[in-house]
């Protein structure tokens, strides 16, 4: 009846065993998880707000406003999805215990995820010059707010696994730092193409 | 247990469970170990609680004898009233209730019942408290500044809260919005901890269904928290930006909507009031079991409900904005599911009176406190389905009905809960028994003039009493006699009520330097805290305790002793 998961009111008369089990989820992974499924309603948050904003608005987006760049972004999507294609060999080396043939993937991820943030800020001064701005309306403002948010957790996850990549260098890195560096960065590529496809088209 | 953050495995052993000696700089203000963080929150939520007392004692002085010159406050001037409103409710929400309820009890058990030797991410942790005390002192700092506190209610409703033309405080209103900001990430890198200890640390042989219910309630709330707080921030960002930056996220003129913020607020407070009352009722279930000597009456069945409710209280957030012009078939919609939420609330309150039902019931302190948690919780519940009938809450919206609804849930929670828990796990925290007699009188000196501050109050709310009125002579209809009274009698009680608090913190003295030696287990519990030494020292046991059944293993047939601890082999 409790089928394993409770030693409920045992008699005392059946052997359970008792020995110290490896948890399912370790440590750092599940406290990254935690702090994911926060991150994750976060942006739903700002997405939804967005969504009510364009909903309400008679035409979006507001004349007068300069429009997205559709095209430029998608190319910049797809430099984000190959550095999260070279961090899943870098996975996959890591977890065989091939530490050398890491290497060249961990950088080619760091490479690409810095190019995009790079190129996002170009992207942003253009759409500034042609007056986009946080004040200039309300598509402007959650653009640079919801688009902003996602480069600070860019940033975040860069700076992340860059601390895991010296430490490959170093040659001691853990399967925690790791996991969580991974797992950090695969949320902001997997977050991202909802950005685009509500807040861009 | 103890690892390093993860970000830091720089430092595999970080923890410093080995030093024997140790500074009291680095043993109480900069430790890592659980119980002293457990008692710096707790401690830090009582004096703020202090703080918000005094507050709701000078705004509700100026209700009772308007005009009048407050002792120890002066003359409360209607900025003033509104930024003590405000500033009381968000102390008493953000800064007494989820500090004590969960981060004080959650770090102070979670560890010593589940019998491992500290949570899994200590610096974490210590970080947590750090961040929550900064957030403590930038909230209060907002006194200071040019214009003072923020008056536009613990809700920061804009248009209201968004410019500094309405609302008067220039900064206050940003201040007040970074200290709540601050709160969260504090509550976000506890609630991990609390999340991950619980799941990963457990002591051997303790299954899921072994968790004490206390434990379990602290884990669901910490996860409703941690789903419910993103969009808040994300409004809370917005509206910072609208305030610093001149953005128009919530300003109709602009193409911004105000409603938006009361949807991305109501949908973090309506699960935050799940989020503060789960550890409460996980508190109740503690005490009503050891001091009824009766096993917790459908274990699995309380679980599921709070589970249950967990999941349906994100379901219900727009019963807040019955007259924000929603939708009515939405209305409909909301007052359907906050109505269906009150069904498990119930559910739980019947299994507490079965769980005593027959027991051998010991009416002790803390027991005196869980019963009354139920009895007065069972009000704030009735009450709250008047106003989460849409129909109803037309009328009754933003009165005094409504303020007495939630004060008795949030009293109950954040007041007769956390005083339950202290007065049941103070022997285990101090080592010492407190006098059981003061406990009394402390207890009935607060129950019996709450409730004659708050009965009142739901008699001028259905007259009509609304809730954000400075001085209630201006209005005709409201300055009558009889009206004026029944606020003079709450105020009263509440002076009253504040004044038996000095029993208490005499109680809490005097039971620290020469109370009787509480021993292991005073209260013959069986859950694994009671098998530490009491006080507990740093690592909790020499030898982690392996865990052999549930529990609530009390009065079982055939055994010599009624109840039957955790560890104990047979």
């Amino acid at each position: 009846m409790s089928a394993g998961l409770s030693s409920g009111s045992n008699d005392g008369l059946e052997p359970i065993d008792r020995t110290a089990k490896r948890p399912v989820v370790a440590n750092g992974i599940l406290g990254m998880m935690l702090f994911i499924l926060t991150e994750v309603m976060l942006f739903a948050g700002l997405v939804s707000a967005f969504t009510i904003a364009k909903s309400a608005a008679p035409v979006w987006p507001p004349p007068g406003q300069p429009r997205l760049p559709i095209e430029a972004t998608a190319f910049n999507s797809v430099v984000l999805f190959a550095s999260a294609v070279a961090l899943l060999f870098a996975h996959r080396a890591f977890h065989k215990g091939d530490r050398e043939s890491m290497r060249r993937p961990m950088w080619l991820a760091l490479g690409l995820g810095s190019f995009f943030v790079i190129f996002q800020g170009f992207e942003w001064v253009t759409l500034l010059s042609e007056g986009l701005t946080m004040t200039s309306s309300t598509y402007g403002a959650f653009f640079y707010l919801i688009v902003g948010i996602h480069a600070l957790h860019a940033f975040g996850a860069i700076a992340l696994l860059a601390r895991a990549n010296h430490r490959l260098q170093q040659g001691w890195l853990t399967p925690g730092l790791f996991g969580a560096a991974e797992m950090f960065w695969f949320f902001v590529v997997g977050v991202w193409p909802v950005i685009y496809l509500v807040v861009y088209l | 247990m103890a690892e390093s953050i993860p970000t830091q495995p720089s430092d595999p052993h970080a923890d410093d469970h080995h030093h024997e000696e140790q500074s009291f700089v680095s043993k109480y203000l900069l430790s890592t170990d659980h119980k002293v963080i457990g008692m710096q929150y707790m401690f830090t939520g009582m004096a703020m609680a202090l703080i918000g007392g005094f507050m709701a004692y000078a705004f509700r002085m100026q209700l009772a004898f308007p005009g009048v010159e407050v002792p120890l406050w002066g003359v409360v001037t209607p900025a003033n009233y509104t930024a003590l409103v405000t500033n009381h409710g968000a102390i008493m929400i953000f800064w007494v209730a989820m500090p004590v309820l969960i981060a004080a009890f959650g770090n102070y058990l979670i560890p010593l019942m589940v019998g491992c030797d500290d949570m899994v991410f200590p610096k974490i942790n210590r970080l947590s408290y750090q961040i929550f005390l900064l957030s403590a002192i930038v909230l209060i700092s907002s006194y200071f500044v040019d214009g003072g506190g923020f008056g536009g209610a613990w809700t920061t409703y804009p248009p209201l809260s968004a410019k500094a033309e309405y609302n008067l405080t220039p900064m206050g209103a940003s201040i007040f919005i970074g200290a709540v900001g601050l709160e969260f990430v504090a509550f976000l890198l506890g609630g991990i901890n609390f999340i991950t200890t619980a799941m990963n640390a457990r002591a051997p042989g303790m299954k899921l269904y072994d968790i004490p219910m206390v434990i379990w309630m602290i884990v669901i709330a910490s996860i409703l928290f941690m789903v419910s707080v993103g969009p808040l921030l994300a409004g809370a960002i917005m509206l910072l930006f609208d305030q610093q930056l001149g953005t128009a996220f919530y300003d109709p003129n602009r193409g911004g909507d105000p409603v938006l913020w009361q949807h991305l607020f109501w949908f973090f407070g309506h699960p935050e009031v799940y989020v503060v009352l789960l550890p409460a009722i996980g508190i109740t279930a503690e005490i009503i079991t050891v001091f009824s000597r009766k096993k917790l009456f459908a274990y699995r069945t309380v679980l599921n409900t709070a589970i249950g409710t967990g999941v349906l209280s994100f379901c219900v957030w727009a019963h807040h904005q019955f007259i924000s012009g929603i939708d009515p078939r939405m209305a409909h919609v909301f007052t359907l599911t906050t109505l269906l939420i009150s069904i498990p609330i119930a559910e739980m309150m019947f299994v507490y009176i079965a769980t005593l039902y027959g027991g051998a019931i010991r009416l002790a302190t803390p027991m005196l406190w869980a019963l009354a948690f139920i009895f007065e919780f069972l009000i704030g519940g009735v009450t709250g389905i008047f106003l989460g009938a849409s129909g109803a809450d037309i009328y009754l919206h933003d009165t005094y009905f409504v303020l007495a609804h939630f004060h008795y849930t949030f009293f109950p929670i954040a007041i007769i809960g956390t005083f339950a828990g202290v007065t049941y796990w103070f022997p285990k925290m101090f080592g010492k028994m407190m006098s059981d007699r003061l406990g009394k009188i402390h207890f009935w000196g607060t129950i019996i003039p709450f409730n004659f501050i708050f009965i009142p109050l739901f008699f001028l709310g259905a007259g009509g009493q609304h809730r954000r009125i400075y001085d209630f002579q201006n209005f005709p209809a409201l300055a009558g006699e009889g009206m004026q009274d029944l606020r003079i009698l709450a105020t009263t009680s509440l002076l009253v009520m504040l004044g038996f608090q000095l029993v208490f913190f005499y109680n809490f003295i005097t039971s620290l330097m020469k109370g009787k030696a509480a021993g292991k287990n005073p209260w013959k519990a069986n859950t694994l805290e009671w098998t530490a030494e009491s006080p507990p020292p740093h690592g909790n046991w020499k030898e982690l305790p392996t865990v052999y059944r549930g529990p609530y293993e009390y009065s079982v047939p055939g055994r010599e002793k009624d109840y039957w601890p955790q560890d104990e082999p047979n």
